[in-house]
């Protein structure tokens, strides 16, 4: 494959001409650095997944089963049976297209696919074809089209350029959520093993080793002495976290891109500190390493024994309940799935904060509390000594994570957080944030480096609005609430915006902190100088 | 998975030309995928390739950044542990094109 090149001015020449073809008759072109690499073999043999075997993309041979099609009906006609939501949703939308400029990837790009009510079209022009009289009848004049190699070809190019980020479903006036629309594809087409590696790769990791990147045991201990040692020469203070502790009373669960990739690892010393300074009883687990869920961008049944090590644990170290660290679909999963799947947790108990004594009440059925709510808590209770000037040379945004705001409505917590930690916050205009926040454009398993084009369209609307305080106000640090966010955004911000950084909420919580005992810091989360503390002679 | 001749010989690779089998790594290979990027390999670069490989037997992963910066100021002197000169060294980036000549999988970065 060759390197992708574009420069931005290249992609901001954007066609928002429809073809002059119907839909159906405009046949998919699947574009180089549009989609990604399919999965391994060995990735989807490792879990169960069906048909592994190697193949290409830019083949016109998929390598498909010989039932194929009748594989689909049936699953199709499984998951109508099984999902209220996805039956309800193939036969209600209007049309309306109120969501069709309220996608990302449209935005983008100027495919008319890419709106989501014609996206939801490529599933139910099928649904109508084969499952509704109308439609058998009077085919392409009720909306109604066969299956064929090329329908399923643009299904999987499709669904995989829609990150289940839901900004549509807040526009739509049914409620019509299109990540179900997109789940629903996803699932139908694992049928046939056509898994995207980068979701492949990391759900067989995890199934294995416990998290996505594949972290030994000993290779996250490795990690966390490594964060533990650079805390030191940053605090003077020596920490000493603890791993599949028993008997501990919180079990800590985050993203293991916090251990491995930058910035995430200074989040990751964030929580290291805070911890620390509260003197928390908590432990660290190797087994469930993972607070992220892959599985949840494949089927709905793999995202479930994906997660099901997370109680596993909880129940195996006996803690009392489980805080859990910034990241966005882990907390839609967390809030919106866990209980149903692999609970009740009933062996846990309700939350409540050791420093504040705060009960989390709206954690009472998961047990599961996010880091902003309980740091957010902390500051209200005046638990933490802060140093807000050590962020002074930071003019901070916040982005929204699609899942934290969209999937369990937390829009205070983190921005209360920054306002407290943070001298200097700017928002990004009202029609990008909250509720309505666009996606990073490379969530949902997506962010490989392949589709590199794919994923700067799809991130162009959020960088844009970052480009505007940028411009405005002089931000210079984005923060935000979630792991594939600090990937993404730092590869989308250093295309599109290149002034701007990323952060985790809790590095800059970190940097403010104030540790008993430490040394006079000199230097930020990242080791490089603190502005106006390098040496004490410089203040004036 | 396509095969590609380096060195003389057959070698499996994945779509973006790292090796698929760790063992079948020598470093004939290395060189010559260096060589195919015209990129003549020295001893600092065999320096970061060598503990790669090392790192990787030992992690079963390519270490992350941080490191991989670390090790080298330790072994190398504090004047090369930054990034800096890792990318003056493989200017694609040291994880992912040091990881394909050292015969390593992409680095997946986060996910």
């Amino acid at each position: 494959m060759a390197k992708f090149t574009a420069k931005p001015n290249d992609l901001l020449k954007i066609n928002y001409n429809p073809p002059q073809t119907d839909w159906m008759d405009t046949p998919v072109e699947i574009r180089e650095h549009m989609y990604c690499h399919p999965s391994k073999k060995k990735d989807l043999d490792t879990v169960g997944f069906p048909n592994g075997r190697d193949w290409r993309v830019a083949d016109e041979d998929w390598k498909l089963p010989a039932n194929w099609e009748q594989t689909i009906l049936e699953g199709m006609q499984a998951l109508l049976k099984k999902y209220r939501s996805f039956s309800v949703f193939m036969d209600i939308c209007v049309r309306c297209g109120a969501c069709a400029d309220k996608c990302h990837f449209f935005i983008g790009t100027g495919d008319p696919k890419n709106m989501p009510v014609l996206r939801a079209e490529l599933l139910r022009s099928v649904y109508r074809g084969n499952f509704t009289l109308a439609g058998k009848i009077l085919k392409k004049i009720a909306g109604a089209r066969d299956l064929t190699v090329n329908v399923l070809k643009e299904w999987w190019y499709y669904f995989y350029q829609c990150t289940e980020c839901r900004r549509c479903s807040v526009f739509c006036p049914y409620g019509i959520d299109q990540a179900e629309i997109t789940m629903m594809g996803r699932e139908l087409t694992n049928l046939l093993g056509l898994q995207i590696g980068w979701s492949g790769g990391p759900i067989a990791a995890c199934y294995m080793k416990g998290n996505h990147l594949g972290l030994e045991p000993h290779t996250v201990k490795s990690c966390i002495d490594l964060f533990s040692e650079d805390i030191e020469t940053i605090t003077g203070i020596k920490i000493e976290p603890s791993f599949n502790r028993k008997g501990a009373e919180i079990l800590f669960v985050t993203p293991s891109g916090d251990l491995f990739a930058n910035p995430g690892t200074y989040t990751a010393m964030g929580y290291l500190m805070l911890f620390h300074e509260l003197g928390l009883d908590y432990t660290w687990s190797t087994y469930a390493s993972e607070g992220g869920n892959f599985g949840f961008f494949s089927t709905n049944e793999m995202a479930k024994r994906l997660n099901a090590k997370i109680y596993a644990e909880a129940k195996r170290l006996g803690v009392k309940w489980i805080l859990g660290g910034e990241c966005g679909h882990m907390w839609r999963v967390l809030h919106q799935y866990m209980d149903t799947w692999n609970g009740p947790a009933d062996f846990l108990q309700e939350p409540v904060s050791p420093i504040t004594g705060t009960k989390f009440e709206n954690a009472k059925s998961t047990k599961m509390v996010h880091i902003s709510e309980f740091t957010a808590d902390l500051i209200k209770n005046g638990k933490l000594k802060l140093d807000k000037s050590r962020n002074d040379h930071l003019k901070v945004t916040y982005h929204d994570s699609c899942n934290p705001a969209r999937g369990m409505g937390m829009l205070e917590e983190p921005r209360y957080v920054i306002k407290n930690v943070c001298k200097n916050f700017y928002e990004m205009p009202e029609n990008t944030i909250r509720e309505k926040t666009f996606c990073c454009g490379s969530g949902s398993g997506i962010n490989a480096s392949e589709n590199m084009e794919l994923r700067m369209r799809g991130g162009l609307p959020r960088a844009n609005a970052v480009k505007f305080v940028h411009d405005k106000y002089g931000v210079n640090m984005l923060a935000c609430v979630c792991a594939i966010d600090r990937a993404t955004l730092s590869a989308a911000n250093e295309y599109w915006v290149p002034e701007v950084g990323v952060t985790g909420v809790t590095e800059l919580v970190a940097n403010a902190l104030v540790m008993k005992g430490e040394k006079e810091r000199t230097l930020d989360i990242r080791l490089e100088p603190l502005p106006g503390k390098e040496g004490s002679e410089e203040v004036s | 998975m396509p095969n590609i001749e380096i060195a003389g010989k057959q070698v499996e690779v994945d779509e973006d030309g790292y090796m698929v089998d760790l063992d079948a790594w020598s470093k004939d290979i290395a060189s010559s995928m260096a060589k195919a990027d015209g990129v003549d390999l020295t001893d600092s670069h065999w320096e970061i390739i060598n503990f790669l490989r090392d790192y990787y037997q030992k992690y079963q992963i390519a270490p992350m950044i941080k490191i991989l910066v670390k090790e080298i100021g330790k072994t190398m002197g504090a004047d090369k542990g930054n990034t800096k000169y890792l990318y003056e060294l493989f200017p694609d980036g040291p994880a992912k094109q040091a990881c394909r000549y050292a015969g390593l999988p992409k680095p997946t970065g986060c996910v």
